[in-house]
């Protein structure tokens, strides 16, 4: 079944070259090393002006006036719109909860919040008459933690309340309650109770218990938010934009500009770079209505200092967990309280609850758990979807306290991971059976396994040390002076695909013709191309199942059916199984007109197994029967279908019972760290992965995900966050001056161990791969650090005054 | 914004005794941030790229001529005997391409205390050379920093060049930032030895209001070093004696609490640095003067 290292060139028995299974090259990868690749910022358009946005200064405030006079009096300005220049009713959109005005209505209710837009002929006009928009502001007081928000005489960030997240909806039978959450500022809550954590207590010998904090990270991709909107003769709009999900924008979008959905065409343009952040709409709906109310084309584009205050961020979370184990190493029982914050308006925050409180027992058999999750309104920056997804919080705290149970019980941190690991056939808290392979034993055992990295790397042949192989690096603060090795071990679990009953689907449409004397087949969905090289697996899956060589992706946009969302690690599943299953009703029309055109030459048409390969209609036995260029003829073959994954069911509101994901990823790091004990500076030096990914649908990409996801996850370990001053829930460091990602030289080498156990129910057998390296990253840096200090650390990101007491 | 362009530098000079509230533009690499940011808009931009003599420089008897646009990339790749010290700030100055196109003119310009220069300069020993149509003078760069992105400069000058004292001695860099690469200082520390005057000097970046030298450390070592003859005998020092040196250079900061950084943690780094600093020049003068002991 599984495979050791990465494979590649696996090729499946088909002899058509590219499908899947190789390291096909992504078409997109040399124009973006090179600089050519066209990004949405890059677009341009005859006559078009520029938006701007202002932006609140405040994060919580009654607007008392707003003054646009002088603005619009700006030569070169087009329009400045507030709220009350808004065309319909709808005034607010959200991905699950509809709460965030698409302009501020009466109340700001975070640091940035927009209030005001503005078009002109230049951007540096439209920013100078957006500042020339006179508002006034009665300031409130605001609410940053959980304290503040449930606090007797709490102003309430939200008046009025009446929604339930989606999930809840369906499973209450559409009927508007808030009575899931103790107080109107939170926002969601989730428990998940299975067992009797008392009777858990009672078996445990030994208990531990921790409290963790987890900072608000970035998504920090590289293009920040950027459109163009164009105005179209039939009072439409068409709008080219860098998104994660092109029809959840186009639901939100048009009903606040009052159009039906087949006005407002939405195409992507060049994305660059989302991990979640792009998930709720930026400057979407902004730019449309400039552009209507203009009739001019409008581009937006944020600086990276707007696009800090442009996109939710991922929650940071306090978590309170208390487990038990026995003597000989068995867990009892969990007890948690995952508080995250949510900020000021929902996003995705009933989901991130939902994968908390799910995920947060982490891949152990534990028989009595107690979880309860919930999220906060607060007047922080909104918060919702990142990479990781809820799980990411959790992971750290639940691996935190396995370390602690090890170190309790005197026994190895792996050993005693393994002792407790799930295994397919466990029963999650939730209730529901895990179906399909979960090798947690055994990516730890792998990570362990790979060879140490040498010791003092440092040191060469001559005098100097090697300042780049040292914590600080070129900065020269050691020479190995202070300088102590830890190792440390963690893995986790994340779910695959949207849960908790959602409908997740996709849509693909695939045609197939001779073009140029060539069959060639055209794959066609409305999937954000996000950077994961989906279109390279799409390309990969079309020539597996139809035996070509030559596949076109067109372009993503409204004109096929939705194709969800590029996030949850899913497209991959969820696209690449729409594209799988058209592709087969493709073929089986191709094989019914090859019947129809040549059945009567060869009996085989009619009894064997027939397969498309290498441009032909060949038996299962490798006999050929005719050319695919002779089948099709003049005809095209044309499928759209939607395709599904199993259905999911909402969680219990009460106890949290259900079967809520669809499929789950593991992966295992071993973190090797070198820490400056004295300065508290940290050189990690390896992170070693050990992931299941079912099936390698393109090798290469698999390895890109997991090296990516794994340094995405020791950046928020030792040094990404957004710093929110608590006093005025402003953002103190909204620019890569200040907050900091990993460069090359923080980026340690990262061997990677893929292991590939076919879940059955998924197509090809695949596992989603891009969010598990995330989650043990962060936890295994972590550890590591700790075994090198002997510090508690229950923080992350750990800065140097965590590790010298100077805080 | 009004973009001048001098052929120059008599027309540079001439410009800004024209125009005081000019912003001198050379590499570009802090002014573009703070004009991209919005944190100002100089009503004149002063562009020095087309005066060749700025990105030159003279190694003269006691002293180098930095001309005031010579990259960080030059300093590093071609002056790292004459400026050890100033050559290791260079080589933590942001990237690759920043040190292209930086130069120590633009960190003095700029005063900020964070500018990576400023430690390195302080502990060698050197003096700007400022030059307005009234005449061209050197400021010691003791005097230089003024206060918080303020300078000793008068508004219709311009620098020409530093003059920095050639090493007599091992010099020493160490910045600590939260990255290993590409970040600006949380705090910074210069160490100089000048063995030809029997002194140590320092340098200590974004730990005050302005780069400062640790004075009453350099005073305590010196007295120190002169008393047990160390400057002589190249005995190893004593770690009393380092770590009253390290406690003093971190009583000398004056830091804040932002978000780089707590201002104890800045304190207790400048301390760390000063040791290690102490003990890198020493040993690598120790070693010096043991070959050449005979001489001596």
């Amino acid at each position: 079944m599984g495979t050791t290292g990465l494979p590649t060139n696996i090729t499946q028995g088909s002899r058509t070259k590219g499908g899947i299974g190789e390291s096909t090259l992504r078409p997109d990868g040399t124009l973006k090393v090179t600089g050519e690749f066209a990004y949405s910022s890059d677009m341009w358009h005859e006559d078009m002006l520029w938006g701007q946005i202002l932006r609140s200064p405040v994060a919580h405030a009654e607007i008392v006036s707003i003054d646009t006079a002088e603005a619009l009096a700006t030569p070169g300005v087009y329009a400045v719109m507030t709220y009350d220049d808004l065309p319909t009713e709808v005034r607010n959109y959200g991905l699950e909860i509809q709460d965030t005005p698409v302009l501020a209505h009466g109340k700001v209710r975070h640091h940035g919040e927009p209030v005001a837009i503005v078009a002109a002929d230049h951007p540096e006009t439209a920013r100078r008459a957006a500042a020339k928009i006179k508002v006034e502001y009665k300031e409130l007081p605001v609410i940053t933690d959980e304290a503040s928000a449930t606090a007797p005489d709490a102003v309430l960030i939200h008046e009025g309340r009446t929604d339930l997240p989606q999930s809840q909806l369906r499973s209450t039978g559409g009927t508007p309650t808030i009575g899931h959450v103790p107080h109107p500022n939170i926002l969601h809550r989730q428990p998940i109770i299975r067992g009797d954590v008392s009777a858990g207590r009672e078996r445990a010998d030994v208990i531990v218990e921790g409290e963790y904090v987890f900072g608000m990270q970035d998504q920090a991709f590289l293009g920040p938010e950027s459109g163009l909107a164009v105005p179209a003769e039939d009072g439409g709009v068409d709008l080219y934009i860098a998104t994660q999900w092109l029809h959840s924008d186009l639901r939100q979008i048009a009903p606040v500009l009052g159009l039906p959905e087949d006005k407002v065409r939405m195409t992507l343009s060049g994305v660059g770079g989302a991990f979640g952040g792009r998930e709720d709409l930026s400057m979407q709906i902004h730019a449309c209505l400039l552009a209507l109310r203009t009739g001019k084309p409008v581009k937006i584009v944020y600086n990276r200092f707007e696009s800090f205050f442009g996109h939710v961020h991922r929650h940071p979370a306090k978590l309170y967990y208390e487990h038990g184990a026995t003597k000989d190493g068995k867990l009892t029982h969990l007890k948690a309280r995952i508080v995250l914050d949510g900020g000021a308006y929902a996003s995705a925050s009933p989901a991130v609850v939902g994968n908390a409180a799910s995920l947060g027992a982490g891949p152990y058999v534990i028989d009595d758990v107690d979880i309860e999750a919930l999220a906060l309104y607060t007047n922080n920056p909104p918060c919702g979807a990142m990479r990781g997804f809820g799980a990411v919080q959790a992971c750290f705290a639940y691996e935190a306290q396995m370390d602690k149970l090890a170190a309790k019980l005197g026994m190895d941190p792996v050993e005693f991971r393994q002792i407790n690991a799930m295994e397919q056939g466990t029963a999650l808290p939730t209730g529901q059976i895990v179906d399909s392979p979960a090798p947690v034993a055994e990516l730890l055992r792998r990570v362990k396994a790979m060879p140490l990295p040498p010791e003092q790397q440092w040191l060469t042949a001559g005098e100097a040390a090697d300042v780049r192989q040292l914590p600080g690096g070129l900065s020269n603060t050691t020479h190995g002076e202070g300088v102590v090795r830890g190792i440390g071990y963690a893995v986790g679990i994340k779910n695959v695909g949207f849960s908790e009953g959602f409908d997740d689907y996709s849509t693909a449409r695939v045609r197939m013709e001779v073009v140029g004397g060539e069959p060639v087949a055209t794959v066609h969905t409305a999937m954000a191309e996000v950077g994961q090289g989906g279109i390279t697996v799409h390309a990969q899956i079309a020539r597996t199942e139809l035996g070509v060589t030559h596949v076109t992706i067109n372009p993503a946009d409204t004109q096929v059916g939705s194709a969800g969302s590029t996030s949850a690690s899913r497209q991959t599943y969820v696209t690449g199984g729409a594209v799988k299953h058209s592709c087969e009703l493709v073929r089986e029309k191709v094989l019914e007109i090859g019947r129809r055109k040549f059945g009567s030459y060869h009996p085989a048409w009619a009894t064997a197994e027939l397969l498309l390969e290498g441009g032909k209609v060949v038996t299962d036995g490798g006999e050929v029967l005719a050319d695919l260029v002779d089948v099709l003829g003049d005809e095209a073959v044309e499928v759209e279908e939607e395709w599904r994954h199993r259905p999911t069911e909402p969680f219990d509101l009460r106890t949290g019972q259900g079967f809520g994901h669809v499929q789950y990823s593991f992966a295992a790091h071993r973190a090797v760290v070198e820490v400056d004990t004295e300065l508290g500076m940290v050189k990690v030096v390896e992170l070693a992965c050990a992931q299941d990914v079912g099936k390698a649908l393109n090798p290469l990409s698999v390895l890109g995900q997991i090296q990516g996801g794994t340094t995405q996850g020791l950046g928020i370990a030792v040094m990404e966050e957004i710093v929110v001053d608590p006093k005025t829930a402003k953002v103190r460091n909204p620019s890569f001056t200040d907050y900091l990602i990993p460069t090359i030289l923080d980026t340690p080498t990262i061997p990677v161990d893929v292991l590939e156990l076919a879940d059955d129910h998924a197509p090809y057998g695949l596992r989603g791969v891009g969010e598990a390296p995330t989650l043990s990253s962060t936890p295994a840096v972590l550890a590591a650090i700790r075994n090198a200090t002997g510090l508690e650390l229950n923080r992350t990101p750990v800065r140097p005054e965590h590790l010298t007491g100077t805080e | 914004m009004d973009f001048l362009r001098p052929a120059s530098w008599e027309e540079a000079l001439a410009a800004k005794a024209e125009h005081p509230t000019a912003v001198p533009i050379a590499g570009g690499t802090d002014v573009m941030v703070e004009i991209n940011f919005d944190h100002r808009r100089p009503e004149y931009l002063l562009d020095l790229t087309r005066i060749g003599e700025l990105y030159e420089w003279e190694i003269g008897e006691e002293t180098v001529r930095l001309g005031a646009s010579v990259p960080y990339t030059r300093i590093m790749e071609d002056l790292r005997p004459e400026l050890p010290g100033l050559a290791l700030a260079s080589h933590t100055v942001a990237s690759p391409q920043i040190r292209n196109r930086g130069g120590v003119g633009g960190n003095l310009g700029t005063a900020s205390p964070a500018g990576d220069a400023h430690p390195a300069l302080l502990a060698a020993g050197a003096e700007v050379e400022a030059e307005s149509v009234r005449g061209s003078r050197l400021i010691p760069i003791d005097d230089f920093y003024t206060g918080v992105k303020r300078n000793a400069l008068a508004p219709d000058e311009l620098i020409r060049a530093v003059h920095i004292k050639k090493a007599d001695g091992p010099q020493q860099y160490s910045k600590v930032g939260t990255r290993n690469a590409m970040v600006i200082a949380v705090c910074a520390f210069g160490l100089a030895l000048h063995p030809s005057s029997r002194t140590v000097r320092t340098g200590i970046g974004s730990a005050a209001p302005t780069p400062v030298r640790a004075k009453t450390a350099e005073e305590f070592l010196n007295a120190a070093l002169d008393e047990g003859g160390f400057w002589d005998n190249g005995k190893i020092i004593t770690p009393s004696v380092a770590k009253r040196f390290a406690d003093l250079c971190a009583a000398a900061c004056n830091p804040i609490d932002d978000v780089r950084g707590t201002a104890s943690y800045r304190r207790h780094a400048v301390g760390v640095m000063a040791r290690r600093t102490l003990m890198w020049t020493w040993e690598s003068y120790r070693g010096t003067a043991a070959r050449t002991e005979g001489v001596a």
